[in-house]
């Protein structure tokens, strides 16, 4: 299995080279990396290219790294059912960057991106309808980011005066709690109450 | 506007076309959905579903909270089959750690993952015949579901949010009591899907409100990132755990029911045939299952799986593994990996970024039921107000996983 995954991206790596920026196979799963400019050419070869035919797009999703440079990378996985094998494509963008849409290879994934856009705020280009999707009317900011508190901004009650649903700043009656669990003999970053003279010493 | 300015020329009126709101309180949109449909007449010219309704912040949650305590979050996505999103959970922490699960932990796994399924397909194929006018079948299918919730609660005490598959394994041994209640459930069963289907196969009305509404052909299926049911409707016998095979499902011997037309008929076919080779598989599972009494069915390494309980009071090892597994919980080394499992209603995945510490760094839940609705537009044009209820039914949609 996995050495046919390995001959299937360096096929793909060789005859895509423009667009192909390394590859790479770990637990068993081919990665390919892309850039914002080669992901609709790539996208495209990977479905008609006889021997990928990923005709089916499974998923498009992002992930948050807010130490990087460029902090974000969009990772799209796709399935061949006819040759039975999988592929994940990833490309990293920045806050600013606009990624060209690939809903006019696969439908599916309009609402897929209209997701990775209310998560992340990332823009697609050449998407028909690129709203937000899962979150709220009128929601503002990027839930998904690491910046953005597991809390919210806002929260919601029925008012019995007004007769209707408000909006208010969310209020905690006890701090949010998050637990560290981590072990202080390894892995934790702070000093251990007690602790303090230790390194000066 | 409607009738009030006439065309000068002709004389005709100009009709604009009607939108009404579809839900969210619906009770054939089962749950909570909101679709904007624009009608010409009766014929629906646009669909725009507005989801997000049950939305709840699970991916979110998850980054701050250990692989265990994440678990019972994977039963409230899809809540009418609990046990096979877990399932995909379980396996992608497995594959990232590479642990191995012991094969009767593997065979208990399977036997319930059926278990769901038929929960499932239960539901779906009768509330679907509800939706079309049928009262009897969701009556009679949700007996059957009663007896399995049932067996659900005696495994692990809870009837639907389970919290049973752990990483490594199962949390328990089941009583052999169990195993043969089981046993003596299946045949009774393959009667109670006789029934069904002769209330609804030949059933004239049952087939005018099916055949031939939303046939989606293989091509389309593809495209639109259908997975279960949707393909296999449509004559492709896709199914995940006979080409991607995991845990011992590749010695299971089993049939993969395949539809001619792929329209809401011959999914609802597939369904009934589904239920009966899941029970063929919860068959051989049972009789595996007689063989290897007694075996563990959660991984031994303490680095992941608590020790049990009688090993606790004597050895000091055990007691500091249970503290850490349930403080800190384990670790599970950097990388990335993506897990799928035939759920019910198709490929349900789990894509898993770990930073090496006891939380995972991301988790993007694939729900099969996202990319369905998501065609819903396509598939719902051109047909009449009546049939939306009628494929929404067919689709298999539940809010929990689709909002997440």
């Amino acid at each position: 299995m996995s050495d046919a995954l390995i001959e299937l991206g360096e096929m793909i790596a060789s005859n895509r080279s423009d667009e192909v920026d390394g590859h790479g196979v770990a637990n068993g799963e081919l990665t390919v990396f892309t850039t914002g400019s080669g992901l609709h050419a790539l996208v495209q070869y990977l479905q008609e290219n006889p021997a990928c035919a990923f005709t089916t797009l499974i998923d498009i999703t992002a992930v948050d790294f807010p130490q990087r440079e460029t902090r974000f990378e969009v990772v799209y996985h796709f399935l061949s059912m006819r040759q039975n094998h999988r592929v994940r494509v990833k490309l990293s963008c920045g806050e600013d960057d606009v990624i060209p849409s690939i809903n006019d290879i696969h439908p599916s994934a309009n609402w897929f991106e209209r997701e990775v856009f209310d998560m992340y705020g990332i823009l697609f280009s050449g998407h028909p309808d690129l709203r937000r999707i899962l979150t709220d009317y009128g929601f503002r900011g990027y839930p998904l980011r690491k910046d953005f508190p597991t809390t919210g901004y806002t929260e919601v009650r029925y008012d019995e005066t007004a007769k209707r649903v408000v909006y208010e700043p969310v209020s905690l009656v006890q701090e949010y709690r998050t637990f560290d669990f981590m072990s202080p003999w390894e892995g934790a970053d702070y000093i251990l109450p007690g602790d303090e003279k230790q390194g000066t010493s | 506007m409607d009738g009030s300015k006439a065309d000068p020329l002709t004389g005709e009126q100009r009709i604009r076309n009607f939108n009404i709101n579809f839900g969210p309180q619906h009770p054939a949109a089962h749950g909570v959905l909101r679709m904007v449909l624009e009608l010409d007449g009766e014929i629906v010219d646009r669909v725009d579903p507005h989801i997000g309704l049950l939305h709840r912040g699970t991916e979110k949650l998850m980054e701050s909270r250990t692989y265990l305590q994440n678990l019972p979050y994977f039963d409230r996505l899809d809540y009418v089959a609990p046990m096979n999103q877990e399932h995909a959970w379980c396996l992608a922490i497995e594959k990232l750690v590479g642990a191995e699960v012991p094969y009767r932990g593997q065979l208990i796994r399977v036997l319930f993952c059926e278990i769901g399924r038929i929960l499932n397909h239960l539901l779906n194929v009768t509330t679907q015949a509800m939706d079309v006018g049928a009262l009897t079948p969701p009556l009679w299918g949700f007996e059957e579901r009663e007896k399995l919730m049932v067996f659900y609660e005696r495994a692990c005490g809870a009837r639907l949010h389970a919290a049973y598959f752990r990483p490594g394994g199962v949390h328990q041994d089941l009583p052999d009591e169990l195993l043969e209640d089981i046993a003596d459930w299946c045949d009774p069963f393959l009667q109670v899907c006789d029934d069904l289907e002769e209330l609804l196969t030949e059933n004239r009305i049952f087939k005018q409100r099916n055949v031939d509404i939303a046939v989606i052909t293989v091509e389309e299926a593809q495209a639109y990132g259908f997975s279960g049911v949707m393909v296999r409707g449509s004559g492709w016998a896709w199914d995940l755990r006979r080409a991607q095979p995991y845990e011992c499902y590749n010695e299971m011997e089993f049939q993969i029911p395949v539809g001619k037309n792929g329209d809401c008929y011959d999914r609802y076919l597939c369904r009934m045939d589904e239920m009966r080779e899941s029970v063929k598989i919860m068959k051989q599972c049972l009789e595996r299952l007689a063989n290897c009494k007694g075996a563990p069915v959660i991984t031994t390494d303490g680095k992941m799986a608590p020790p049990r309980r009688g090993e606790m009071k004597s050895s000091m090892e055990a007691l500091i593994h249970h503290f850490k597994l349930y403080t800190e919980g384990f670790r599970v080394p950097e990388g990335e990996v993506y897990a799928a499992v035939e759920a019910p209603k198709g490929e349900f995945g789990v894509y898993l970024v770990s930073d090496g510490s006891n939380k995972p760094y991301k988790c993007k839940i694939r729900a099969p039921g996202y990319p369905h609705l998501a065609a819903m537009d396509h598939i719902c044009r051109g047909h009449q107000l009546a049939d939306v209820s009628a494929i929404l039914g067919s689709l298999d949609i539940v809010f929990g996983e689709i909002d997440r």
